[in-house]
């Protein structure tokens, strides 16, 4: 149903190709992300990359564009950390659509004030996620699971926010009409 | 979704939030009652992604290479000195290992030794890491049926690597010796004490209940011992280092860090868990 009046061009192949691709470019970037987290890179702290990867994009995504990251995208993205970390099914997802829902709550106050208050909010919330992951993880495997390396997550987490926000936020900015709607 | 009024359509927005949490929690109880779904699913994953990460582990390797090449080139000819030295050293080891392998040989056929059978198996391509956050494991690149079953044992060119866990159609993973769940049961070459090589998820594990008398040495040789029927007897694990508050652990001989080749060997023992009887009959085969 044609809800917005205006003249717009006729939705060809083309052009429905273009806006679904702008429309999953968040999600499709983050899930390419996640998986280059677990290719054979060397990289040092590799296995901790993948939670702090997630979450950071996660959370700018949700705050910059929050209908191009919906929690079944959110959801997506947990389930594939969850298989390709190794841990309990379940708990990324938890963890990450905590993380979306407090994007979404705290939005408008957070762009209002600024990059550095949504750093910080976002190291104080990751701190909660990434223990929460521990918790879990140690609940469902019956097991105390070593702490220090979930600090790391986070330590990680909080280092490599900034980068990643920043291509995020200049790739937010290029991309006229992200969410795909022709208009 | 169109035909839905725009207030139908909020409600369910802003519903799918606490849905998806919930199902979060249900997948978590599904994954516990059900473990080999979680199972079957990275499988899936691993056998989709294995042959790309192994595409990608050619050229990052040789990167890799051309790096160390470099950093040799600058320290040649100390290691040139270093080399020659430690082939003296290994050549007149050589001569007595030649003349205690004739030895054995001599000592085995006066005593009608029944001979090991020698060990099928196949070398595999280690594509990543495998283990998250909490676990120490490696995923492998195998072939579509080349026959690698659950509890074949992982050796690199140096000693023992750890067991395969899980196998796809074109993956298998291998769980390290120094994971968290890892238990081996070992042999202190030098006072033949039976000891348990337990995994803590950093570079050594360590080495517990060992017997009253037969306190592991620092530099002893560690080996793998046959109880339990997981593994076969004599298996280079590594040698024993004390850490600095006094708790013997394993510097493995496998360059756990760096795997990049490992055999997958086929000893035919399926005696995983422990016997509930004593005397009772080893697990027969069964595929």
């Amino acid at each position: 149903m044609d809800r917005l009046p205006g003249i717009r061009p006729r939705p060809s192949l083309w052009r429905r190709l273009d806006g679904w691709a702008r429309a999953s470019l968040p999600t499709g970037s983050t899930i390419f992300l996640v998986l280059l987290t677990a290719a054979p890179l060397g990289v040092p702290g590799q296995a901790h990359l993948l939670t702090a990867v997630g979450c950071a994009q996660v959370w700018a995504w949700s705050l910059w564009r929050p209908a191009a990251m919906s929690p079944p995208a959110v959801f997506v993205i947990g389930l594939l950390s969850d298989l390709i970390g190794y841990q309990p099914l379940g708990v990324s997802i938890l963890a990450l659509l905590v993380l979306h829902g407090l994007a979404l709550r705290w939005r408008r106050p957070l762009l209002r004030m600024g990059a550095l208050a949504i750093w910080l909010a976002f190291g104080a919330v990751v701190l909660g996620v990434v223990m929460l992951i521990w918790a879990l993880s140690s609940l469902l495997t019956f097991r105390l699971l070593p702490v220090h390396e979930a600090v790391f997550t986070w330590l990680l987490s909080v280092a490599v926010y900034p980068a990643l926000s920043a291509v995020t936020l200049a790739v937010h900015r290029r991309l006229s009409d992200p969410e795909g709607l022709g208009l | 979704m169109s035909w839905l009024s725009i207030q139908f359509r909020l409600a369910l927005a802003k519903l799918t939030l606490p849905v998806l949490i919930a199902a979060s929690f249900g997948l978590m109880l599904l994954g516990k009652a059900d473990a080999l779904l979680a199972e079957r699913a990275r499988t899936a994953l691993a056998d989709v992604m294995a042959p790309l990460y192994g595409a990608l582990a050619g050229p990052v390797s040789s990167i890799r290479d051309t790096v160390d090449t470099a950093e040799r080139l600058l320290t040649l000819e100390r290691e040139n000195a270093r080399l020659r030295e430690e082939n003296e050293r290994l050549r007149s080891w050589q001569s007595v290992a030649l003349a205690l392998d004739s030895e054995n040989a001599r000592l085995k056929a006066n005593l009608h030794w029944l001979p090991d059978p020698a060990p099928n198996y196949v070398t595999a391509r280690v594509v990543s890491d495998a283990g998250g956050v909490y676990a120490r494991a490696v995923l492998l690149a195998i072939g579509p049926n080349r026959g690698v079953t659950k509890g074949e044992i992982a050796l690199d060119e140096r000693g023992l690597v750890g067991r395969v866990t899980e196998v796809g159609a074109r993956s298998a993973r291998v769980l390290l010796i120094t994971d968290l769940n890892s238990r081996i049961p070992v042999t202190l070459e030098g006072s033949r004490a039976r000891a348990l090589l337990v995994g803590t998820n950093g570079a050594r594990p360590r080495l517990l209940y060992w017997a009253e008398g037969s306190q592991p040495v620092e530099g002893e040789r560690v080996v793998t011992s046959a109880e339990a029927n997981a593994f076969p007897a004599g298996l280079p694990v590594g040698v024993v280092h004390y850490a600095s508050n006094n708790v013997p652990e394993v510097d493995p001989a496998a360059r756990l860090d760096r795997l990049d080749l490992v055999r997958i060997f086929d000893y035919g023992l399926r005696g995983i868990a422990a016997p509930e009887a004593p005397g009772r009959q080893p697990l027969t085969r069964n595929r």
